[in-house]
């Protein structure tokens, strides 16, 4: 049932300083992605706390990419190694939750790198697209019902 | 505060956005949103008419929040936050929402999708303006002297620029005498002036400046603090000194790449860069010899695919000087494309020419090719015009090659907390918008740091650094964003997990009622959040990206 025409809706975090302005480089190059990622803005990848991975999931996210500097490039010198460590190991307990840790993405996107933004985000969907909605996608859950 | 009253304005950004995104559903869809008193959409939002709109939308519907769903915050933030100012409300009362880069330029073939998209971002938006709290910006103090790294011509006018200003400067240089690059370089395009006839007279007006202190074979070991105090060490052969400064410019300049197996280069003596050619100039050489220049040399090639900028015109003013102390000596300059932009660099290059250099274009596909036993003695090039192939003879091969990024810019990226570009060359906050500031407030850059700039273009770059590195000296103060963190000590257990977090030392334990607790030094925090994610008591705050807020903003992902 899911293959079919599931559109899956991705929380993206993204840092004001690198990500954020790779995001935007990729619409300024006109690098054209699937409309499936809700960007929200943060100052550092650090500031992600795990609760909010945890909360988007909650709210119907079928999945969250957090995005930031690559290594030695954080704008606040080390927030991306805290978000590296925070999001490692809020996988292993995703895992442990029975929710699949692919559904959780941290990648490294400089502000010079629109292209590679556009990448993630089509690959991730991509990935999303195959496992299927998130554990507490409201949508597909009363489509359910429905059924 | 009082019940939010949002208003929306969405700007069709011309067609940027209208013509991809539905604006007047949107508009109508953001008037159904929780709290929203007033939706309207602009032309453009960021005109003189839009931002007017703002001001009297809240006025007229006595508006506490304001979002506008436009371009990006990166560029037009500040704008809009004026705007909000201007019209009595705190500028933190603001919410950008981003329906232009990640939205409608992203999504130019779904119209359909791209307007829903903008729905669920305004959407998202309008839940986190509703819980939006009105910051105060603290003054700093800042140190009424400036560091200028970097004693090249561009540094040099720079601090003199700011001495002359009334402000004192401390101009550190690596090499053990001021004058940088220009040091190695003959003469000057166009003015075919000696290059130490502008560094000389820079240099003993650096010299005996009663407020500009020079520190020569010195580097900067350490830049800790923030705009307005920064403290710096700089060492000087082991020696230490520390002072405190309030702003900095970096006008480190770039080296010429020694394309080492390129042509010869580095097994024929014969073949030299530009920068050798010009040491030889100097004492008289090379006299009646036939010289053959190649152009572009590791430059616009994959992996290093940018131009230089100023080496065609530094290779035609050295053509043209060989040719004319020398008539009969032929010379020629082999290029890809030439680039002689402005007044004078395309009229020296006409002179160049009825002097008698000969130019003679090549391809990347049919390089030119060295002949010769242990020495460079003739050039085999294709010409691409005449459809020929030619052997010129060769006394002296010279490589015209590109500036590449100074050795200790990734030191200085570190150190100043500045970002580099994809070739390594210091990265400006925003090509068009803040040219020769960095993101990092209170640090400039000038000259060839950035990319290569030719004296002319590096000398006004330092004035247009050393003006902007003025304005906090000049004021006093800087009021940096009220964006910080802030501790709730009845919660604070004292654990100090945000204290060992703290990339800037921010935050520190302090005695309180018996018991230890955080404490934030807002002047020194950058409002990163990284404690904020951390802290187990849920003490903290990150104000500006609260978790009610990014809560908020999650919970209205669905409909």
């Amino acid at each position: 049932m899911h293959e079919n025409g599931f559109e899956p809706l991705i929380v993206g975090f993204c840092c004001n300083w690198c990500s954020y302005a790779g995001a935007d480089l990729a619409g300024v190059s006109r690098f054209q992605y699937p409309t499936n990622v809700r960007i929200i803005r943060v100052m550092c990848s650090g500031r992600v706390d795990p609760a909010f991975v945890l909360k988007a999931l909650e709210a119907g996210a079928d999945g969250v990419l957090i995005a930031g500097c690559h290594p030695g490039d954080c704008h606040y010198i080390a927030g991306n190694y805290k978000a590296a460590r925070r999001i490692s190991l809020l996988k292993k307990m995703l895992a442990q939750l029975g929710i699949e840790a692919e559904r959780v993405r941290l990648e490294w996107v400089s502000a010079s790198e629109g292209a590679k933004f556009a990448e993630v985000v089509t690959n991730f969907t991509e990935t999303i697209k195959k496992l299927g909605p998130g554990p507490f996608n409201r949508k597909t859950a009363k489509a359910e019902e429905g059924e | 505060m009082d019940k939010p009253r949002v208003g929306v304005f969405v700007c069709h950004c011309g067609r940027n956005i209208g013509a991809y995104v539905n604006v007047p559903e949107v508009v109508d869809y953001a008037k159904s949103l929780p709290d929203v008193v007033h939706a309207e959409h602009n032309l453009y939002t960021c005109s003189e008419e839009g931002i007017s709109a703002i001001k009297k939308g809240i006025q007229d519907y006595n508006l506490n929040r304001v979002i506008v769903a436009s371009c990006t915050p990166r560029t037009h933030e500040p704008l809009f936050r004026s705007a909000c100012e201007a019209a009595g409300l705190n500028k933190y009362l603001f919410e950008f929402v981003n329906i232009r880069d990640q939205c409608s330029w992203v999504h130019m073939e779904d119209p359909e999708k791209a307007s829903q998209k903008a729905k669920d971002l305004i959407r998202m938006g309008v839940a986190r303006a509703r819980l939006l709290e009105p910051l105060e910006e603290v003054e700093i103090k800042v140190a009424p002297s400036a560091l200028v790294i970097g004693g090249g011509v561009v540094g040099m006018s720079a601090a003199l620029n700011l001495a002359a200003q009334g402000f004192d400067v401390h101009l550190v240089e690596k090499q053990g005498k001021l004058g940088g690059t220009l040091n190695d370089v003959h003469k000057l395009y166009p003015t075919n002036e000696e290059a130490a006839k502008l560094t000389n007279p820079l240099i003993q007006k650096v010299e005996s400046y009663p407020t500009i202190r020079t520190y020569l074979s010195a580097r900067v070991k350490e830049v800790a603090g923030f705009i307005g105090n920064f403290e710096v060490t700089v060492d000087q052969g082991g020696k230490e000194s520390k002072f405190a400064v309030g702003t900095i410019i970096v006008a480190t300049g770039a080296r010429e790449l020694k394309p080492i197996g390129q042509y010869g280069y580095g097994e024929m003596p014969n073949v030299l860069t530009q920068l050798e050619l010009e040491e030889q100039m100097k004492n008289g050489e090379p006299e009646g010899k036939n010289v053959v220049m190649i152009n572009c040399v590791g430059a616009r090639v994959p992996g290093r695919t940018y131009c230089s900028r100023i080496c065609c015109m530094n290779a035609i003013k050295n053509a043209y000087l060989i040719k004319k102390a020398n008539p009969k000596a032929g010379v020629w300059i082999l290029h890809r494309d030439l680039m002689t932009c402005g007044v004078e660099s395309e009229d020296y290059y006409r002179k160049a020419m009825e002097q008698g250099v000969r130019f003679i274009r090549y391809s990347l596909e049919r390089r030119p090719e060295v002949i010769g036993n242990g020495k460079a003695e003739k050039i085999k090039v294709y010409h691409e015009l005449r459809k020929k192939e030619l052997e010129l003879p060769c006394d002296m091969l010279v490589l015209n090659t590109p500036l590449i990024p100074g050795e200790d810019n990734q030191e200085i990226s570190r150190m100043l907390k500045v970002s580099l570009d994809e070739f390594g060359f210091l990265l400006e906050a925003h090509l068009k918008l803040r040219p020769v500031e960095f993101a990092m407030d209170g640090v400039y850059v000038c000259g060839s740091a950035k990319w290569p700039t030719d004296v002319t273009e590096g000398i006004s770059q330092a004035y247009a650094a050393a003006s902007k590195a003025a304005g906090p000296l000049r004021t006093g103060y800087v009021k940096p964003e009220a964006i910080t963190a802030s501790v709730n000590e009845d919660i604070c257990s004292g654990c100090g997990t945000c204290v060992s977090l703290c990339p800037f030392g921010a935050v520190v334990l302090v005695p309180k009622d018996g018991k230890r607790v955080a404490q934030v030094t807002v002047a020194q925090c950058k409002g990163c959040g990284v404690c904020g994610a951390a802290c187990p008591s849920g003490a903290i705050t990150m104000n500006h990206f609260r978790n009610e807020e990014i809560m908020a903003q999650l919970e209205a992902l669905m409909v």
